[in-house]
């Protein structure tokens, strides 16, 4: 795995919204770098013949039947919402049409 | 908003070869959403089908719609694919307002089918192989409507206003390898694709398939490249491409743009393009960069899928007639010749005409409304022709008000028009218009009389037995009743008249 450098911390830090200031990512460079470090450790003690776990219980197939259950009111679905206008959510226009 | 520079089609395929890719998202019609319970449907009031899980609140644990996996499963065994023995969910990362989670729960390097392709027959009998490279579940997102500004785009827009409904409804999204070698067919290859994915799942029964509500959304891929080279050329993602004309018409213009911006010496962006229906033009979205970065990684929340041997073929043996073997049938059923059939196709009324005949007309009644009049005014209103209003009862109806006599052909398009601009039913528009075809005898006589005094010989011809000269006696008399005559009964009453026998 490749070392992690103060770029990549600042491009993560925009991806994930999280403001840093120069200080931070130099701190955070040099722990991210430590992290990686021991991740890659773990790497090594696994062998090819071990698979990636996403999960650490070997559970598969849970499912729920196609069944309606609750929902909320449209008051009850915005009761925490910052701002709201005619039973919908109301947010700043985001320039990213999609 | 610049207007972007075009060449000709034809010269675009003069000097250039387009390869074309499809992501086709697909709506699934569960009752409940991909990961919560809360109801799957359509338009209602904002923010009302939803619960904790579609509006993203912390400490929520999804569960996976059995239903949306078995349905995920049986796109994937139509489409030729094969279903993976085990696969997973990931989290694809980005911040929108759509999605109050800030991640899709999507799936990335596991897609639960693969490897598969569909037949694409064009209009002329030519079958074109598609290749799948993949089909994967995903979420919807939910709904932004922007406020202010210019008409409802985000440029200028003051604010936008969200609803969760749509949140968490299942998607199946369908990706094609490049589509190479279809020369100056691809754009009717970019239509017919589509139309047939549509045909897939609505003949599963797993999505409503309305393309004017958004169950079947198309992303058109398009690049060109120069005749003899191999690799391909940089390409753009036209969105928002919500018909089947609009495919159509999306990758023509795209095919045209991009041969200018190459013959321009330029290079394409790659970017995501805009199609707008009114200019059938498209506009630069934005370009690719490190918003992309998804940092897409396993959903922990969710335990992988494991679909066994059995349940695929379980599933697999539940699958209705494919679309291509439906198509043998019904033109064998309704003794449609193979050019008659082929239009009908083309023309997108099959199901139109299928649902006709269910209704109650005959195979050769459902053809001659829907081929005849039909079609030519969707053409003319410039929508698909099962979305111009007429319903299968309407066009019974029309059938048997001519059948009865009560009105003649001329008189039932005339209704048809009053249907469409919303007058009534066939009947009541009979019934305001005063139209009825005139089944007194007694004018008809009169008429019959002076026209034939009129062309006395042709009346001799008549009585000779030459009765193709007919047509001018009766022509006569639908003049005299200003074509509101039973034009059978005309000719009976002539007949009768001259003593022959018809």
């Amino acid at each position: 795995m490749a070392a992690i450098n103060r770029d990549d911390v600042a491009h993560l830090a925009r991806l994930a919204h999280i403001e840093m200031s120069a200080d931070e990512l130099d701190r955070m460079a040099g722990e991210l770098a430590v992290i990686v470090d021991s991740v890659k450790s773990v790497s090594e003690a696994a062998g090819d013949d071990v698979p990636a776990t996403s999960h650490p219980i070997p559970l598969t197939n849970v499912f729920r039947e196609d069944v309606v259950g609750h929902t909320f009111t449209a008051e009850q679905s915005l009761s925490g919402a910052p701002d709201a206008y005619e039973g919908r959510f109301k947010v700043p226009a985001i320039l990213d049409e999609d | 908003m610049s207007v972007d520079a075009t060449l000709s089609f034809e010269e675009a395929m003069e000097k250039y070869d387009p390869v074309l890719g499809f992501e086709v998202h697909v709506e699934l019609n569960t009752k409940t959403k991909m990961f919560s319970s809360a109801p799957n449907v359509f338009g209602d009031e904002p923010n009302t089908n939803v619960n904790e899980v579609d509006l993203g609140m912390p400490g929520v644990l999804p569960v996976v719609n059995r239903t949306a996996i078995e349905s995920s499963i049986k796109i994937g065994l139509a489409l030729n694919c094969k279903i993976a023995e085990t696969c997973r969910f990931a989290r694809k990362n980005y911040f929108y307002p759509d999605t109050p989670k800030n991640f899709q729960t999507s799936q990335y390097d596991e897609p639960i089918a693969y490897d598969g392709y569909l037949d694409i027959e064009l209009s002329d009998g030519t079958v074109f192989r598609v290749e799948i490279e993949r089909a994967h579940m995903e979420e919807d997102a939910g709904k932004l409507t922007h406020m202010g500004g210019s008409a409802g785009r985000i440029q200028g827009a003051d604010y936008s206003l969200v609803d969760y409904n749509r949140s968490g409804v299942p998607l199946v999204e369908i990706v094609t390898k490049p589509i190479q070698g279809a020369g100056s067919r691809a754009p009717e290859l970019a239509k017919a694709y589509v139309a047939a994915v549509r045909e897939i799942v609505k003949n599963l029964g797993v999505s409503d398939a309305k393309m004017e509500r958004g169950n079947v959304r198309c992303d058109a891929n398009v690049s060109l490249r120069p005749h003899g080279r191999e690799r391909f050329g940089i390409r753009s993602e036209t969105k928002n491409v919500n018909s089947l004309r609009a495919v159509e018409h999306a990758v023509r213009y795209e095919i045209q743009r991009h041969a200018a911006v190459l013959d321009s010496g330029e290079p394409v962006i790659q970017e995501t393009r805009h199609w707008h229906e009114d200019t059938r033009s498209t506009t630069s979205g934005r370009a690719k960069s490190d918003a992309d970065d998804y940092r897409y990684f396993p959903e922990p929340d969710l335990v992988p899928i494991v679909a066994s041997r059995e349940w695929v073929e379980e599933l697999r043996a539940t699958l209705p007639e494919p679309p291509a073997e439906r198509r043998k049938r019904l033109q064998a059923d309704w003794g449609y010749s193979d050019l008659e059939f082929r239009d009908v196709v083309n023309a997108g009324v099959m199901d139109e005409i299928e649902e006709t005949i269910a209704a109650g007309a005959t195979a050769t009644v459902a053809r001659k409304w829907w081929m005849g009049e039909i079609v030519g005014r969707a053409k003319n209103a410039d929508v698909d022709p099962g979305q111009l209003g007429v319903q299968p009862a309407t066009i019974v109806e029309l059938n048997k008000l001519v059948e009865d006599g009560k009105i003649n052909n001329k008189m039932a398009t005339a209704v048809l028009d009053g249907v469409l601009a919303g007058e009534g039913t066939p009947a009541e528009i009979v019934e305001k218009r005063g139209l009825a075809v005139v089944s007194d005898d007694g004018p008809l006589l009169e008429a019959i009389d002076a026209a034939l005094a009129a062309q006395p010989d042709v009346a001799d011809k008549i009585r000779a037995g030459k009765l193709q000269a007919i047509g001018a006696i009766v022509g006569g008399v639908m003049k005299a009743t200003r074509g509101q005559a039973d034009a059978g009964r005309v000719k009976e009453l002539i007949l009768q008249k001259l003593g022959v026998e018809g």
